[in-house]
Parts: C-alpha cells; structure tokens; sequence
C-alpha cells in the first residue's frame, strides 16, 4: 500500500505504462514543457523526451484524429485533451472514426487508443470549462468509457485501458485530482461497479467527481439512521447493470446523483434499467440527483446551487422514506 | 532575437498620442488591480492579464469606429473597457455580482456587452473567429458598412476554426478584422513548436487576403496599421489580416508555474513595454511632462478605485433565479 494523490496515481500509471511498452506515448496541449494543465504529466517529459511526450499545437481535432491513426498504424497513444469542453473539437474523431473503425471494417480495424481527459465544475470557471458530458461518450458503442473516482482507480485503470484492444475514454473530475488515497498493487478491473459502502436501505448509486459527495452525503443519512450504500459505477460504458440492481434489489430504494444535467443524462439511463429491470422490488420511485439545466454560471453561489451537493443527496434520499 | 525598443518621433497629434496613453494605462493599473482581488480572492475561476500587451488593444480599438462590432478571447479585459464598457461593470463581472456586464454569469473570461458591440468573452481558442465571420456575413447581408474586429492569439491559428473562418471570409469578401495577437505562447507552447509556418501573415494570405505585420508593443505603428486595415474592410474590399507581434509579461493565467521560458527572456521584452517607451517619447518630444504623466496614472488610479468600489457595493443574484437566460423569454402577443 502506497498513499499518493490522485494526481500522482495518474502519472504513476502514465510513467509505468511507458516503461513497460515503447509504443506507448503521451500526446496532447502542454503535456510536455508546460508540465501539463493539471500537472499530471509533470516530470515526464524529462524521462522519457519529447518524441514519447509529444507537445501538441491547439488542434483538438488534428491531434485526436492522429491518435486514433497510430493506434491503426501499431503505437498505443494516451492522447489527453485539456478539458472535455475541448474535446467537443476532436467529437468527430471519436465518435466517426475511433468508435466505428472495427465495426465498420468488418473486424478489420481495431484502434487500441486512450483519450483522457479532465471534466467537471466547481471551480468557478464559467460555462465553457465546467461542463460534464461523459454521457455522451457514454452514448456511443464501440467506446469503453472509465470515470476513476478514487486513488485506487486512478493508478490502476489505465494500464486495464491501454489493454484493451479498443478506445477507451478516460474522466479525471477536476475536484479530485489533489484527493489522496491508497493505492495497492497489481491490475484492476474496468468492468465491473464497485460498493464503496454497503448499506441497507437505500441505494445511492454515482461516479466520477460525485463519489466524494456521495460518501458525505451516506454518512449525514447515518446519523439520522438511514444506512445508505454507495455504489461507484467506475465504467460508465459498459454499464455494471448487475452490481446496481443487486445493490437496489436488497435496499428497494435508489438515489441516482450524476453531475451532469438531469434530461438525457446518464442518470436517466440508470433510472430507466432499474424501472425495467427491478421495478417490482422498488418500495419508492427511484430519485436523481444531478445539475441544474443552466450553463454552469461563475459566481460561487450560483455554481453551489447549480451542482449535486451532500445535502440535496441526503434530501433526496429521506424523501424516499416519505420524510420531508 | 528581441527587436530595440520602439523609439523616435511620434507620428501623430497630441490630443490622440496622450488619449492612446492614457487608455494604456487604465488597463494597466486595472488589470494591476485585478491581479491583487485575486490574491484577495475577490475574483475567481481564471484570470488572463494583458499586462505587456496593452498597446494593442488601445492602438486597434482607436482605430474602430463605435458601431464596429468586436468580438475578443478570454484574454479581453482591455477589449470590453475600450470598447466602451465601464470600468465598474467590467470590475462588477470579475466579482461575478449582478451589476456586471454579463451579470455576473460568465466573469473574467466571459465580458458582454451589446451596447458595447462586444460580442464576448469567448473561452474556446478559435471560437470567436467563425462567430466574427458571421456577424459580417448578416451585415453584408443587410448592407450594413461596419467593421467586424476578431480578437485572437496565435495558438488559435492551429485550429481548423481558424482556418475555415478566414477562407469563409475571403471566399465571400466579407467585412471582417482578423486581429492576431501574437505574444509567441500558447499557455506552455511557443509558437515555433505549434506552427510548421510561423511566419504568420503568410499562414493567413494562403486564402489570399491583405495581410500586415505590426510592432504591437508600439501603440502608434498598431494605431496606423489597424486604420489602414479597418478602412479597407469598411470599404467593402473583403477582410484583412493583422499580425501584432507582443509579448505578455505575466503568467498565462494565476495558476502559471511558467517552466516554459526564460525569466531573461520576459526582461528582455519589458525593455519593450508599451507604456514606459512610449511615455518616453511623447517626453522626449516635449508632448508630455512627468506631471501630466503623474496626472494621468492618478485618474487611471481613481477610476479603478471607484470601480472596486463599485464591485464591492454589488448584489448578488438570488438562487431564485439561477435558471435564467437560458432560454429567451417568449412574450404573448
Ligand atoms: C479549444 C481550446 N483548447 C484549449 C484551451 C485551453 N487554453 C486556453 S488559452 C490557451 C492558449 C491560447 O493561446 P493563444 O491563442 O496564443 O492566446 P493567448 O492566451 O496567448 O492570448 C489554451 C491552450 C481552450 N480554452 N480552448
């Protein structure tokens, strides 16, 4: 066991995953001599150079498009867009080539490709840098799509990722880069949902940036005595739609919390497969916890009542029991 | 290499070399001041200062006419208060209270203003050049004569937005300003090492559009350049591409460890600064005195205190009404 930041776990997979296999290489906006926007890749230019550590103009679409051709050409690249606001530039590389490619080959063409990227708000950086939109991606088949939530993940999802012989996307929430945490060693999974605290009576099922929320929000429902568990989706596509049936299935109850904007969200689609799946173990309709449908605004106030918060969760959560 | 500081005869009036001035450093000392909010906390989210880069601004914008519409980055704090927006609605943003320009939703990426023509505040390098395009295809399309002014830097010209702006531009002769800030970084990445072309006038005239270079720490040589250029757009003779080559004295933004240049090399530019040398001139010609220069700096000093003040005195929008102005209200007839 090894206490780092999320942060650290993040370079600490990168510089691994480098070591190990040469043609793994790092491309993106001021990965190299900038340190990285989030520093996550600082230091990394100095061990292994600027052809592995490949300094990108701005030119989202140019640099996510020729990721996904040197995964075709035999490299194994972690492209890293600076936010996933950006990452709307590079949509069609994605979306039409890197999630089609193998389908649409017939089998011929896999693109063993690893985009990640920094999403979420509560910087107070307005509506263009704040945005959550794994949904989408989420939406897309031939995509696996990761939201890392602890330490443990950080460190460990992304050698999972580079194994997988088809793009995976990767979402770092900006909150939780400086969270620490411990990290074991060897491989995790990137299929499964995890309890991250089990309870007995309402399910509150998350990822990403709003696991720590989450976390909070369960033990506020304790000292009430409502025993709460948490489940972290981790893989947002393909879904774990096991682990949160069996989850909701024992406490009849479901609190869905997902940052993004509720309509169309992924929380939605959680919603729907409870509804479709566990409908008749429910004792309450399921509840969602997500955004307001307003572009994140820049004043802290604002921002605070825009985003899921530990007390609209615990809200939610005791509305279930029929307690205001 | 570093070119000497701008230096001799300044070819213009009094009235407009001391108006040029003193725009300069009413930015200056503001953006000094939004600097140390920052530190206070006061402001938040990020902060670009155009600290180093005041020349060009002031010296393009003198060269618009009011009813020219502009549209600038997130680096556009000098823009919004040029253009015409007050200095307390522009401070009142940056506190993100409901007395600023875009009533506190967006910040300091994020100035508006449509009296102004300010058409923002955009924070998606690349993201104002198609929208600028735009604005001057709906003039051409109205016979409106204006002048559309694109505020970009030159990391944006990596961009494919970029690109299929200008060529939409020059394709259909519109009225549009393109107006390349170029301070030599993108955040951590110098020009040479995004652009396999970096002799940028000829990057834009391969869509086949007038192009000019200017010394953008020379607030006269932007001043003239830009008046050339916004009058042969205002004549209707399609767009123009101006490259004004500065440097920003500060940290990209306040969370710039700046491990990307040399602390020698950013000295070395502010020989260069826009302000000092050119206050130097005006002296040397006998168009300025140390006490008018004082003069100046107070009111530039005494309209951000107000300002401040006016942040400080702000409301804050109630939660009530966070989900406004998403959509546009629809009245009944
Ligand atoms: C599409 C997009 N990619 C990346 C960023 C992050 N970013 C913000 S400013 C910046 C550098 C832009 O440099 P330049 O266009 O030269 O303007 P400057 O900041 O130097 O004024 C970057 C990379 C962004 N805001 N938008």
């Amino acid at each position: 066991m090894t206490r780092m930041s999320y942060r650290e776990a993040m370079r600490e997979a990168i510089r691994a995953a480098m070591r190990e296999d040469a043609r793994v290489f790092l491309m993106g906006e001021d990965v190299g001599r900038y340190g990285g926007t989030y520093a996550v890749s600082k230091g990394l230019l100095e061990e292994f150079g600027p052809e592995r550590v490949r300094d990108a103009p701005l030119s989202e679409l140019g640099f996510v498009g020729a990721g996904v051709g040197a995964a075709l050409g035999g490299m194994r690249p972690i492209v890293e867009v600076m936010t996933v606001n950006f990452s709307l530039l590079a949509l069609d590389q994605i979306v039409n080539s890197a999630a089609t490619l193998r389908h649409m080959s017939g089998g011929q063409f896999s693109v063993p490709l690893v985009v990640r990227m920094a999403t979420g708000a509560g910087r107070q950086l307005a509506a263009q840098h704040s945005h959550s939109l794994e949904g989408w991606y989420a939406h897309v088949p031939g995509l696996t799509v990761l939201a890392p939530a602890t330490v443990a993940d950080a460190r460990g999802m992304l050698a999972a990722a580079l194994a997988d012989p088809d793009p995976v996307i990767v979402f770092e929430h900006v909150q939780l880069y400086n969270t620490e945490g411990d990290v074991a060693e060897g491989p995790v999974d990137i299929r499964r949902a995890a309890v991250r605290r089990a309870g007995t009576q309402v399910s509150l099922v998350t990822y990403g940036g709003s696991l720590p929320k989450t976390l909070e929000a369960a033990a506020m429902l304790a000292r009430e005595g409502i025993d709460a568990e948490v489940v972290d989706l981790r893989v947002l596509r393909p879904l774990d739609l096991p682990t949160v049936l069996a989850s909701v299935r024992k406490t009849r109850r479901a609190v869905v919390v997902d940052e993004a904007w509720k309509t169309g969200s992924l929380a939605a689609e959680i919603v729907a497969r409870i509804a479709e799946e566990a409908f008749y173990d429910l004792d309450a309709a399921p509840a969602r916890v997500c955004s307001e449908e307003v572009p994140i605004p820049y004043p802290k106030h604002l921002e605070d009542a825009a985003l899921p918060q530990a007390e609209k969760i615990v809200a939610a959560a005791r509305a279930l029991f029929g307690k205001p | 290499m570093i070119a000497p500081p701008p230096s001799g005869p300044v070819p213009c009036a009094r009235e407009t070399a001391l108006s040029l001035l003193d725009d300069m450093l009413r930015i200056r000392r503001m953006e000094e001041k939004c600097a140390e909010l920052y530190g206070a906390g006061k402001i938040r989210g990020f902060l670009h200062l155009y600290i180093g880069e005041e020349a060009v601004a002031t010296g393009a914008i003198h060269a618009l006419e009011a009813e020219d519409n502009v549209v600038a980055t997130y680096r556009e704090h000098a823009h919004a208060l040029l253009c015409g927006v007050g200095m307390d609605a522009i401070m009142a943003e940056m506190y993100g209270k409901r007395e600023g320009c875009s009533r506190g939703r967006g910040g300091s990426m994020h100035l508006f203003d449509a009296r102004a023509r300010l058409y923002g505040g955009n924070a998606i390098v690349g993201g104002g050049l198609p929208l600028a395009t735009g604005l001057a295809l709906a003039d051409r399309m109205q016979g409106i004569a204006r002048v559309n002014a694109c505020f970009f830097g030159e990391g944006a010209m990596a961009e494919g937005a970029f690109h299929e702006a200008v060529n939409l531009a020059a394709l259909w002769q519109l009225p549009v300003l393109f107006c390349c800030e170029n301070n030599l970084y993108a955040m951590g990445t110098a020009l040479a090492r995004s652009e396999a072309q970096t002799d940028l006038c000829a990057k834009a005239a391969s869509y086949r559009l007038p192009t000019l270079s200017v010394d953008g720490m020379d607030v006269v040589a932007v001043h003239e350049g830009t008046c050339e250029a916004a009058a042969h757009v205002r004549a209707g003779k399609g767009p123009f591409f101006v490259e004004f080559r500065t440097y920003r004295f500060r940290a990209h933004s306040m969370f710039d460890a700046e491990l990307y240049r040399d602390k020698r090399e950013v000295e070395a530019w502010k020989t260069r600064g826009p302000i000092h040398t050119f206050s130097a001139r005006l002296k040397q010609q006998g168009m300025l005195t140390e006490e008018q220069f004082l003069a100046l700096d107070r009111g530039a000093g005494e309209e951000v205190a107000r300002a401040v003040a006016f942040a400080e005195a702000g409301t804050w929008e109630p939660v009530e009404d966070l989900a406004r102005d998403v959509h546009t209200p629809v009245v009944m007839p």
